[in-house]
């Protein structure tokens, strides 16, 4: 018999062993050996418990890692297939024709047109309306185009078909995407827009569906290849090709004092006096309400609805630096806004604490360095209108097969509480005091109710050129809801662009059922 | 129509695969009777021999090689002369075991023929003389009883090893591992961790106080230590867990795993602040596509590939496992995932999970305080390998370099992997024979009993 090691490790558990034998046989006498072969006995029983927790430890390790592992292969996986630097993107193309995009009611925005000989033509049916929001799928892609590059490239198309396919060499047709644009708002929209640079996005707050999204200067997408070379070309300064909507960044003028408000609510409450007298100086530094108008005594609300740079200045100057940092940065400042889109740009906002009274006076009305995208804007009036709950944007609703069999649907994704409930609706009634009596009036319809905050942004020198703001929602008594960001570029003055031009997409979106 | 084969034959291996995987643990069921368990032992190696054959058929359409033909024929030929050795001579080995090695190398063979010839042909020969040197083990294992004698020559011969290494090894992708030796280039550290488990489980056999055990952890530590200061945290890592686990084990006290899990814990966060190559790590592991230039270019890559294969893959060949950084070696299961589909990656994690089972099994059974813990080690040390070298290229984890036994390229590896099981074997062995011996034993005291 083998001799074991271990048997006198423990002389504890030898007694208990030697009291145990002895209750059970009544043998006083039990011998050395017996002892011996009983402890090894108990001592295998005994280490086998703390193989088995070892055991179920590891597999526990490894059944999570295959869970994480499908998980990652069934959903997470097409953020990464779907990213530009795979190259695997590039080698489908051998193998599918690419599918088509749709506006949400199926109307074709783009469609792959093949002759005779086999050629391939990308053609966009409705040309520069669609340009930043559908994009261009040759010279690197954008927009919708690449946002859905790897739908449109694989096929889903019926296996006895594609198995067809395959013996006389024929391309699959690739999946057709579904987005989430609406064709008459779009429209509206870019005639809403003129001739002026600058973007307009609108999303439904409900579900963070984009259902419009406009930027110029635009370019037409049909034309894309024969133009490349101006667009891009070293001594062209051109940002035709940059989306506004979502990579551009502005000054926020007044817009910003939405947030400067909010700041001050949660900070100090609704109590607040000021008498406005069209400039306000502190520490050596003036400032100047719009056209020096002195808007005389008044509370918070009517110092919103009046824009009045005077008594933002003496609220900028009454915050906790640190808390209006941390507010902004909850409402996604200096980071990747959460959204379905591959590109957008991060807005800026960084107010140190004891920076001096004049930047801070700045950023309260929306001057200084803050700079927002107009997504971002958008994406604030959306959360106030769902009482503070932000649904992330996204524009690819769904993809499907040439047969109409859905393949991927993406649902509509919630953020979280972008701010608290009661913020929200006490944003709601200061933004809906805007419209009804401050420097939104013309947006007061029979059609819907609007809410906002309008906003001129200086953003050189030159005193007469500014860029006119927008940012707010509105809604219908039939629970019909958008929210809109419009910014115009480079106009005379202020009110007098933006808010005619939302009150032009408005009207249409809440004059068809 | 090449093509429309490769497609099919995605669904052929898949089928192979998932058939295989469910042979391991129906064999494994408590209730089954040894005629059975052999029964299915012998599909599976039929099954196998399917996979090894569909795979270097589509390989050889691709490819358009004959070389792929000629490296089946001999793939073939050492799997019998493998299955040969542990049928007739050790007929007592676990043959779930032997079948999953030699499913794990199939597996290997195919993937690398596709990715690189030459390497496949030198993992072949790495494989041939493994099997060699690896059949005299288990009998060395069983009868020779000097193991648990000699922890002074394995703790010298391992801490000088390692030292060895750090001092004159030359450093690739940022750890210190090769040695060149004329044209072979070894990696000392794979067969030092054999020498680790050995001496630990010398030192741990018998804790005499709570002095000893700190001894013995120094030198653990020490271990762990140099592999550190090689840059190799992968190996830091596998060594530092085995031993815990052995510890744990050994004296039955959770305490010192837990303060074992928390030095390593405190040692990793202290391992992020000093060092920039573990820091790069965590950030590519924590949101690679933001430093896809940079740390997390790697990750990313295995991450296209796994996501672009979907559940049933590309099909062999048409990938483009390429694009990924080491493919063959740390990231070799991105790319069988990606040509040969996530539910065959997921097959391969089940094998893996079987490997385990059968090694700690084997461990649980053994009756000798030495061996058990041998088994211990090797059963954790494999787990532990295992895990890092999945977790890394899913992202489940952060990556930490490691080799996938078996299935990765490399001589070093492969053999030090192959002594393992065949160490196991060897434990095996050991316990059938005395099988018969330990039921005698335990049935003495009852008849003493009745006579009492």
């Amino acid at each position: 018999m083998k001799e074991w090691k271990n048997h006198q490790r423990n002389e504890d558990k030898e007694v208990e062993i030697l009291d145990f034998n002895h209750s059970r046989s009544g043998n006083k006498r039990v011998r050395k050996k017996q002892i011996q072969q009983q402890n090894t006995k108990r001592k295998k029983k005994n280490r086998n418990k703390e193989f088995a927790i070892v055991t179920y430890a590891f597999l526990a390790l490894f059944i999570g890692m295959s869970g994480y592992f499908a998980y990652f292969v069934q959903v997470k996986s097409s953020d990464f297939v779907n990213n530009p630097y795979n190259a695997r993107l590039d080698r489908l193309e051998q193998y599918a024709i690419r599918g088509k995009i749709l506006a949400e009611d199926g109307t074709v925005l783009a469609e792959t047109q093949v002759d005779d000989a086999g050629n391939e033509t990308r053609y966009y049916p409705y040309g520069n309306v669609f340009a930043h929001a559908v994009g261009y799928s040759s010279h690197g892609m954008a927009g919708v185009e690449l946002d859905a590059n790897y739908h449109l490239l694989t096929s889903h198309t019926f296996i006895v078909n594609r198995l067809a396919n395959e013996v006389i060499d024929k391309k699959n047709p690739g999946d057709d995407v579904v987005t989430t644009l609406e064709v008459p708002l779009q429209q509206a929209c870019y005639q809403a827009m003129g001739s002026y640079d600058g973007a307009i996005i609108c999303i439904e707050p409900s579900t963070g569906k984009i259902l419009a999204m406009v930027s110029k200067p635009d370019f037409n997408p049909n034309q894309i290849d024969a133009n490349w070379n101006s667009y891009v070309s070293e001594n062209s300064d051109s940002t035709v090709l940059l989306n506004r909507a979502s990579q551009g960044l502005y000054a926020p003028g007044s817009t910003f004092k939405m947030i400067t408000l909010l700041s001050y609510l949660q900070q100090n409450g609704k109590s607040f006096q000021f008498d406005c007298n069209g400039s306000f100086s502190y520490d050596g530094y003036e400032m100047h309400c719009y056209n020096g108008k002195a808007h005389g005594q008044e509370d918070l609300i009517a110092a919103f609805g009046n824009s009045c740079n005077s008594a933002f200045s003496q609220i900028g100057l009454e915050l906790d630096l640190g808390e209006y940092n941390k507010l902004c940065d909850k409402l996604l400042f200096n980071r990747t806004l959460p959204t379905n889109l591959q590109t957008t740009a991060k807005s800026r906002m960084d107010l140190a604490e004891g920076s001096n009274s004049s930047l801070v006076m700045q950023t309260a009305i929306g001057q200084g360095k803050t700079m927002v995208s107009p997504l971002h804007m958008a994406m604030i009036a959306s959360a106030i209108a769902n009482d503070g709950k932000l649904m992330k944007p996204y524009i690819i609703d769904y993809s499907q097969n040439d047969g109409g069999t859905v393949i991927k649907q993406y649902t509509t994704e919630s953020y979280g509480q972008l701010l608290f409930a009661e913020d929200a609706k006490t944003m709601q009634e200061y933004m809906r005091y805007v419209v009804t009596n401050g420097t939104a009036t013309p947006l007061n319809s029979d059609l819907y109710e609007a809410y906002g905050k309008t906003g001129t942004a200086e953003f050189s020198s030159n005193k007469n050129k500014d860029h006119s703001w927008f940012v707010g929602f509105a809604k219908n008594a039939a629970g019909k809801e958008i929210a809109i960001a419009v910014v115009m570029e480079n106009v005379a003055s202020g009110n007098a662009y933006a808010v005619p031009a939302s009150k032009q997409i408005l009207d249409t979106y809440f004059s068809t059922e | 129509m090449v093509h429309i084969i490769v497609s099919a034959s995605r669904f052929s291996m898949i089928m192979l695969m998932a058939i295989y995987t469910y042979y391991c643990f129906a064999a494994l069921r408590s209730n089954i009777s040894p005629a059975r368990q052999e029964r299915i032992y012998h599909k599976q190696t039929l099954v196998m021999y399917e996979l090894l054959l569909n795979g270097n058929l589509v390989l050889f359409l691709v490819l358009e090689d004959m070389r792929v033909l000629g490296l089946m024929v001999c793939e073939m030929v050492l799997f019998a002369i493998t299955l040969i050795i542990y049928k007739k001579i050790y007929e007592n080995a676990s043959k779930s075991l032997v079948n999953n090695m030699c499913m794990l190398l199939t597996i290997s063979f195919i993937i690398l023929t596709r990715l690189d010839m030459e390497k496949a042909i030198k993992q072949l020969l790495f494989a041939s003389v493994a099997v060699v040197i690896t059949c005299f083990i288990p009998i060395l294992v069983a009868k020779l009883k000097v193991w648990d004698k000699l922890k002074f020559v394995y703790g010298v011969v391992g801490i000088a090893g390692l030292l060895f290494v750090l001092v004159a090894a030359s450093t690739t992708y940022g750890a210190k591992l090769s040695i060149s030796i004329g044209p072979i280039v070894l990696q000392p550290s794979e067969f030092i961790k054999i020498i680790f488990i050995f001496f630990s489980a010398c030192m741990l056999q018998d804790v005499r106080d709570f002095q000893y055990l700190v001894k013995t952890t120094i030198i653990a530590a020490l271990h762990v230590l140099i592999l550190v200061a090689s840059r190799d945290l992968g190996g830091a890592l596998i060594y530092l867990v085995t031993y815990l686990v052995m510890v744990y084990v050994a004296t039955r006290k959770p305490i010192y795993m837990f303060l074992g899990v928390a030095a390593g814990a405190l040692a990793s966060v202290v391992a992020y602040y000093l060092f920039g190559h573990v820091r790069d790590r965590v950030i590519a592991w924590k949101d690679p596509l933001s430093v896809i230039d940079d740390q997390g270019y790697q990750i990313s890559q295995s991450l296209f590939a796994i996501g672009s294969g979907g559940w049933f893959g590309s099909g062999l060949g048409l990938g483009m496992p390429g694009k990924i950084p080491v493919v063959t070696t740390d990231f070799v299961f991105a790319a069988i995932s990606e040509e040969m589909g996530a539910f065959f990656a997921i097959c391969i994690i089940f094998i893996c999970i079987s490997c385990f089972l059968m090694i700690f099994n084997i461990a649980m059974q053994v009756k000798d305080y030495f061996y058990k813990l041998i088994a211990l080690g090797i059963g954790t040390l494999y787990g532990t390998q295992t895990f890092l070298a999945l977790g890394g290229v899913t992202k489940f984890i952060p990556s930490t370099g490691v080799t996938l036994p078996l299935i990765s390229y490399g001589g070093s590896s492969l053999l030090s992997t192959m002594i393992l099981f065949a160490i196991i074997q060897g434990l095996y062995v050991l316990q059938v024979d005395e099988g018969e011996f330990d039921e005698g034993m335990e049935e003495s005291p009852k008849k003493r009993r009745q006579r009492g």
